[in-house]
């Protein structure tokens, strides 16, 4: 610790950091913008000057940029000193010497750090009066809208888009008052974290397209705080509502888990909430045309689950709640995951090991600090995006110590970190079936068959120590690689293996742990981070219910004619020709879900759920880690509810003894951890419906909302009452308690002179830290450490390659293999169309190129796919895009007859 | 008088290798060969040979700041990228005798143990870099570059590098990034470039004159050095005369000249019907010094006493016919151009002092935009700016207000220049 003076206070701050951080940590207001907290510092802006005093008898002092400062003991500073404040104003003048003055029209204002910098430092009146230079906007595709006249130049995009997430098709262009932020030319930006844009931007220069499509000003948006659905790896959004649409996803800072950042996936994904598609109506088939009610439909359930012999099939996209609910409705033994069997496998397994081994599985944040890195099988970019960016500062740790070491500069000095880092990346080995994109981090990159990277992997678990039997058949190459990794991780303070459901392999996950419980042997603290499939797969697998076969089996043998479907599409989860056999025997499918797809269409019954949106729930991710989404807005019409409310209601009409007494989200919570013990603590992950501070609920909108008295004239001109929620603490209006609310329950972040995504500083308890009074979700699975999990010895087979086959792998796609983004138009738009990828051998075998049609069976079903050709890819398997509309092939891997 | 830099250069002749041998060329390089890189570096400590670029640090000194027992490579790096508007000196230098500045080079990559040199030169200079890329094969070809330089064991490669015309380069972190392929914008110091320079290795950046000088110092010693000069920094130095004098040119004289001398003795005095109101004396980016000044000596410490700097030592004079606002509307309008954009005040105040400017000249300024351009002037100084483009910038106009404040105003009082630019 060190002590300096601030304008004449004294302070107790860490040593180390930056003047401007640790200004901002004490809660001071110091304008900058260059600098942000995940990139470091540069001083281009020098909008954060301050003076500086050698001592007390100095009056003169110096000017200096704050973000370039280290803190030293006994420093004397001023921000409020008259030249520093003087300096900090005319910044902003020559910024705007070349900005537009547009606010009005800009989708920034109201939330811009341009705004918001300009009052802090009270520039108020224009002196230039000369010409302003202006720029062509670009197209850069469907999520990002371009506006250059708009720009300060601070180059925070570049510094984030390039060096940060590793983008190559966004650069800055000329120079001096002409510098230029864009590609090269007009184009779709590359990116998987392009969407990041929009709130690194200081002003308006990146905005959300999506927004813009039905743009709506921060202040008047209803929100709350959620969590993303488009992965397993659970990062934190606001989500933000209004006449009834949900209008936008921003991030929600979490200091443990997606820090500032979000995935375009995450990002843009979220518009099936505003789809056309949606279910609106609860709607019994057999009485299509009369016009019933919801009364009328849970009337013909009632009877139906009276004299049906029921199951009920999960979801790993609902939420524990809900799971929970179905399972309490239609009993233990006859609740059903409702996930793939490989990803049911998958998931088991994952589990088993995470509760069972030795070894730490981290949160993204900590998986950033590993310094070195093993991936087998995983395609991060395309299953877990935002651990790819993890990964890319992980590659760094090394290179960056080392530049620190020589040239004397802390870690947040970041062009000169990065200079004398120069290209060097960390060590970092990824082993897939086809080259990623995250591969030019790699030190080795490495194509082969899952099995294969599944045996390499076991061959590295020995070479680490283990006491499993070697491995011989691996090539020269291979065993070179398993010396080099075995070195690269010994060597290391913090190893990071990734693995996950990417190989749709059992024998890579077992070959990961593996190597963890080695490394662990050798008092290493490692790290072990599992993907799952989706949002809340690890919640479901945890609750515990019977695979999906069982469930085919039991309808196929009679033992079962109605299937309550939760908030699944089975034609996800089975390949096409087995879900319509599945379909066909079932007399009642009744279906609560919130978009008409594929098991709509089968339905019996549509029972119309609300999305995340719309809903209250928990969701577990990857991690463990138990996360709180909480209701948006109430849906416009009541036909729409929450998934558990709907199993609620149907217990009650049922009279199921096992739902009983229960009517709000606490009540099902309270339940939940009464019978799953696994779950004890997420009673408390937000607070109850019944918190208030000084008596009053956290109001979902900002103080500054508008129009509530007239949005609603058409319909009637008295203002109605806004809906009650009796389910969490907060409200569906703008009154309420102002002040800071927990952090589990921050709906949206603002504070005064803060109404841009920066006010996240005020939320901190240090700048880049956790939120106050902790970061959000609670772990619910720690390392065992009861010595349960031992090396798993069942090496899986060589793959050999079969005459007239095909070994189908699944590929991943960030846009196209998860279910719900692809409704939006945007990430529709950047979907690829289904394909089968070959080996160049194969594509000979078979005589196709590129772009030409191939036939496979599988089961004796023929599905055609067109033709791609890559080299890398193993003879004998054939990569089929996962989980992308029209494939209609689900269970991979499986073979395939040509 | 001796002017060891320029003596043996011809005009419109290079001397070529032999020739140069034969002027007692690469016996200075034998004679360091002679003694450890420390000790060359020390001797050139000792001689107080200050920086010859325009900030006139001790050469010595910066090259006692790179590590000498790290591995990995490191870099010397001549800064040929002659820029500064007014300035011509290295070119004579650089067209004339290359072999000298190849010579002082591989002496200073030996005592900073450096195995590669560049000569980062100014993209115009063509002849130059015709003569530098010669020069540098004939060095190869006898043994004074490669492996094993006279056989004692050190190796240097040297290559040429011609920038593509940026006045940023000039500044020594820029230079290195543009040689790196980057964008030409400054770097934050610390870490100095002896620490993490080019590529992020140690490295040393001096300017032409400087390299070409360390030679002699290696052959005739210290005290030969500082008797050449009539003052405490050591040395001639190559001075210049631009603007409306009867004999503009450069010439080699002992460090410490005055102004008068130079202009009266060497320029021949104003042409016939101008007389002298002011002048740059080290280049475009420093302060006007007027006639009350022209027996200042020029050293670096006299010029920074009377308020400006010794820069490249080569004077712009500004005659009683020009404008002195067009003058420095000219120089602003530079100036703005060769920013890199890269921080606020410079990227944005100097294209708008030089509107300001334009508009004075075309008789459209105001008493508001003067006290705009001084707050500018005040504001773009020292530490307040990325790097030293801006203050550099901000000297000539800085010192214009100060000395010529009656002509600004009259700009304004007439609403025209009155020296009859931008009239119809």
């Amino acid at each position: 610790m060190a002590t300096i003076h601030i304008d004449g206070k004294t302070y107790q701050v860490k040593e180390g950091r930056n003047l401007l951080e640790t200004c901002l940590s004490l809660g001071l207001d110091l304008p900058y913008f260059c600098w942000h907290p995940a990139l470091g510092s540069v001083g281009a802006c020098r909008q954060c000057a301050v003076k500086t005093f050698r001592d007390e008898q100095d009056t003169k002092g110096r000017l200096v940029m704050s973000c370039m400062e280290p803190v030293k003991d006994q420093l004397r500073l001023s921000i409020s000193d008259k030249e520093a404040a003087a300096f900090r104003e005319q910044v902003i003048g020559w910024l705007m010497t070349n900005h537009p003055h547009d606010c009005a029209v800009c989708d920034e204002g109201g939330s811009c750090h341009l705004q918001d910098m300009t009052v802090m430092t009270g520039h108020s009146y224009r002196n230039y009066h000369f010409s302003k230079r202006t720029h062509k906007n670009q197209y850069l595709g469907p999520f990002l809208n371009h506006e250059m006249n708009r720009c300060i130049q601070c180059y925070r995009c570049v510094r984030f888009y390039k060096d940060f997430a590793g983008g190559k098709d966004m650069d800055v262009f000329a120079a001096h008052n002409h510098v230029y932020f864009g590609r090269h030319r007009d184009g779709i930006l590359e990116s998987e974290f392009s969407g990041n844009l929009a709130e690194v931007c200081p002003t308006g220069v990146f905005t959300d397209k999506t927004l813009k499509q039905h743009y709506t000003r921060k202040w008047d948006m209803t929100y709350a705080p959620s969590v993303c659905q488009g992965c397993g790896l659970g990062c934190n959004i606001i989500a933000g509502e209004r006449y009834g649409s949900l209008r936008q996803i921003t991030t929600r800072y979490n200091g443990a888990v997606n820090g500032y950042f979000l995935c375009d996936r995450g990002r843009y994904g979220y518009e099936f909430v505003n789809s056309s598609r949606r279910i609106k109506q609860a709607a019994v088939r057999a009485l299509t045309g009369t016009d019933i009610g919801t009364a009328e439909v849970l009337q013909y359930v009632k009877d139906k689950l009276a004299s049906g012999k029921v199951i009920g099939i999960g979801s790993p996209r609902a939420s524990l709640e809900s799971n929970f609910a179905l399972q309490q409705l239609v009993g233990r033994p006859h609740f059903h995951l409702g996930m793939s069997d490989t990803e049911h496998d998958l998931t088991t397994l994952a589990l088993k090991i995470l509760r069972q081994g030795h070894v730490r599985t981290p949160s993204m944040q900590e998986a950033a600090t590993a310094d070195a890195v093993v991936i087998l099988g995983e395609d991060l970019l395309n299953t877990a995006p935002m651990m790819a960016l993890s990964v890319r500062q992980a590659v760094n740790r090394q290179p960056a110590q080392e530049a620190m070491n020589t040239t004397h500069v802390a870690n947040w000095q970041d062009a000169a970190v990065r200079e004398a880092m120069q290209d060097k990346h960390g060590p970092c080995f990824i082993l897939n079936v086809q080259p990623t994109r995250l591969d030019e981090l790699a030190t080795v990159a490495y194509q082969t068959a899952p099995e294969t990277i599944a045996r390499i992997g076991f061959a590295l678990a020995r070479a680490l120590g283990a006491p499993l039997a070697g491995i011989n058949d691996l090539t020269d190459q291979e065993q070179q690689l398993v010396t080099q990794m075995a070195a690269a991780l010994m060597n290391a303070a913090r190893p990071l293996v990734i693995a996950g459901y990417g190989s749709a392999c059992e024998g890579v996950l077992r070959a990961a742990s593996n190597i963890c419980e080695a490394l662990h042997q050798h008092a290493k603290p490692s790290m072990l981070v599992l993907t799952t499939p989706e949002c809340n797969s690890m919640g479901l697998e945890m609750l515990g219910g019977l695979r999906l076969d069982s469930a085919v089996d039991a309808v196929m043998n009679g033992e079962a004619d109605t299937v309550i479907i939760l908030e699944n599409d089975l034609y996800r989860r089975l390949d096409k020709h087995a879900a319509d056999n599945f379909f066909r025997r079932c007399k009642e499918v009744i279906l609560i879900d919130h978009l008409y797809n594929a098991t709509a269409e089968k339905a019996t019954v549509l029972l119309p759920a609300g999305t995340f949106a719309e809903s209250d729930g928990t969701m577990v991710n990857n991690e463990g880690r138990a996360q709180r989404f909480l209701q948006v807005y109430a849906p416009a019409t009541t036909a729409i509810q929450e998934s558990w409310r709907w199993l609620l209601q149907l217990g009650r009409v049922t009279n199921c003894e096992r739902l009983r007494n229960m009517e709000f989200f606490d009540d099902v919570i309270h339940a939940l951890t009464q019978q799953v013990r696994c779950f004890a603590g997420i009673e408390k992950l937000t607070p109850p419906a019944d918190f208030r501070i000084a008596g009053q609920k956290i109001p979902r909108e900002p103080h500054r909302y508008s129009g509530r008295t007239a949005m609603l004239a058409n319909i009637s001109v008295s203002e109605p009452k806004p809906p009650v929620d009796g389910d969490t603490p907060l409200s569906f209006t703008m009154e309420g308690y102002r002040g800071e609310p927990p952090s589990s329950v921050i709906p949206f972040f603002w504070w005064p002179g803060w109404n841009s995504v920066q006010s996240i500083n005020k939320f901190q308890v240090e700048i880049g830290g956790s939120l106050h009074d902790g970061d959000p979700g609670k772990r619910l699975i720690e390392p065992g450490g009861n010595g349960q999990l031992t090396f798993f010895t069942d090496v899986p087979d060589h793959f050999v390659a079969c005459a007239g086959h095909l070994q189908l792998v699944p590929l991943y796609h960030i846009y196209g293999s998860e279910e719900l983004s692809v409704h939006t138009p945007g990430i529709a738009e950047r979907m690829p169309a289904p394909y089968i990828m070959l080996s160049p051998e194969d594509a000979r075998r078979y005589q196709v190129a590129e772009q030409h049609q191939l036939q496979v069976a599988v089961d004796g079903h023929p599905y055609t796919f067109m033709v791609k050709v890559n080299p890398a890819l193993q003879r004998g398997m054939a990569g089929i895009p996962a989980g992308l509309p029209g494939t209609g092939i689900v269970n991979m891997p499986q073979m395939a007859k040509v | 008088m001796e002017a060891p830099l320029t003596s043996n250069i011809k005009p419109g002749v290079s001397l070529d290798i032999k020739t140069y041998e034969a002027t007692g060329g690469y016996q200075g390089l034998r004679k360091a060969m002679q003694m450890t890189p420390q000790e060359v570096t020390a001797l050139v400590k000792e001689s107080n040979l200050r920086g010859r670029g325009g900030a006139g640090f001790s050469t010595g000194m910066k090259w006692s700041f790179v590590p000498m027992n790290v591995e990995g490579p490191k870099y010397l790096i001549c800064n040929a990228d002659e820029m500064e508007p007014g300035t011509f000196k290295d070119r004579w230098l650089l067209e004339g005798n290359p072999h000298q500045l190849i010579e002082g080079m591989i002496i200073s990559a030996y005592a900073i143990q450096a195995t590669t040199s560049f000569v980062f030169l100014r993209w115009a200079y063509k002849q130059a870099a015709q003569e530098i890329r010669k020069a540098i094969a004939e060095a190869y070809a006898a043994g004074y570059l490669g492996n094993n330089i006279l056989g004692r064991g050190f190796h240097l490669e040297m290559h040429l590098h011609t920038g593509v015309g940026r006045y940023m380069c000039g500044e020594e972190t820029a230079l290195l990034n543009s040689l790196e392929g980057k964008r030409a914008v400054p770097r934050a110091k610390p870490p100095f470039p002896q620490i993490s320079g080019l590529f992020g290795k140690p490295t040393i950046v001096n300017n032409v004159e400087t390299l070409s000088y360390i030679p002699h110092i290696v052959n005739k010693g210290i005290a030969w050095f500082q008797s050449l000069s009539r003052t405490g920094d050591g040395g001639t130095k190559i001075y210049g005369v631009s603007g409306r004098v009867n004999k503009p040119g450069a010439w080699e004289l002992p460090m410490g000249v005055t102004m008068r001398e130079l202009l009266e003795e060497y320029a021949g005095g104003m042409q016939h019907g101008y007389s002298f109101r002011g002048a740059l004396p080290g280049g475009a980016s420093t302060d006007f010094l007027t006639s009350a000044h022209l027996d200042v000596p020029m050293d670096f410490t006299s010029v920074a006493a009377a308020g400006s700097r010794l820069g490249t030592g080569t004077m712009v004079v500004l005659d009683d016919h020009t404008c002195p606002v067009g003058f420095v509307h000219n120089l602003e309008h530079f100036f703005a151009q060769e920013s890199c954009g890269f921080c606020t005040p410079c990227r944005e105040g100097l294209p708008w002092t030089e509107k300001i400017l334009y508009a004075l000249e075309r008789g459209e300024g105001t008493e508001e935009d003067l006290e705009q351009l001084d707050l500018h002037t005040r504001l773009l100084g020292p530490g307040n700016t990325f790097c030293a483009l801006a203050p550099g910038a901000m000297e000539p106009l800085q010192s214009a207000l100060k000395y010529f404040r009656e002509d600004f105003e009259q700009h304004v009082h007439e609403k025209k220049c009155p020296y009859g630019n931008y009239t119809h």
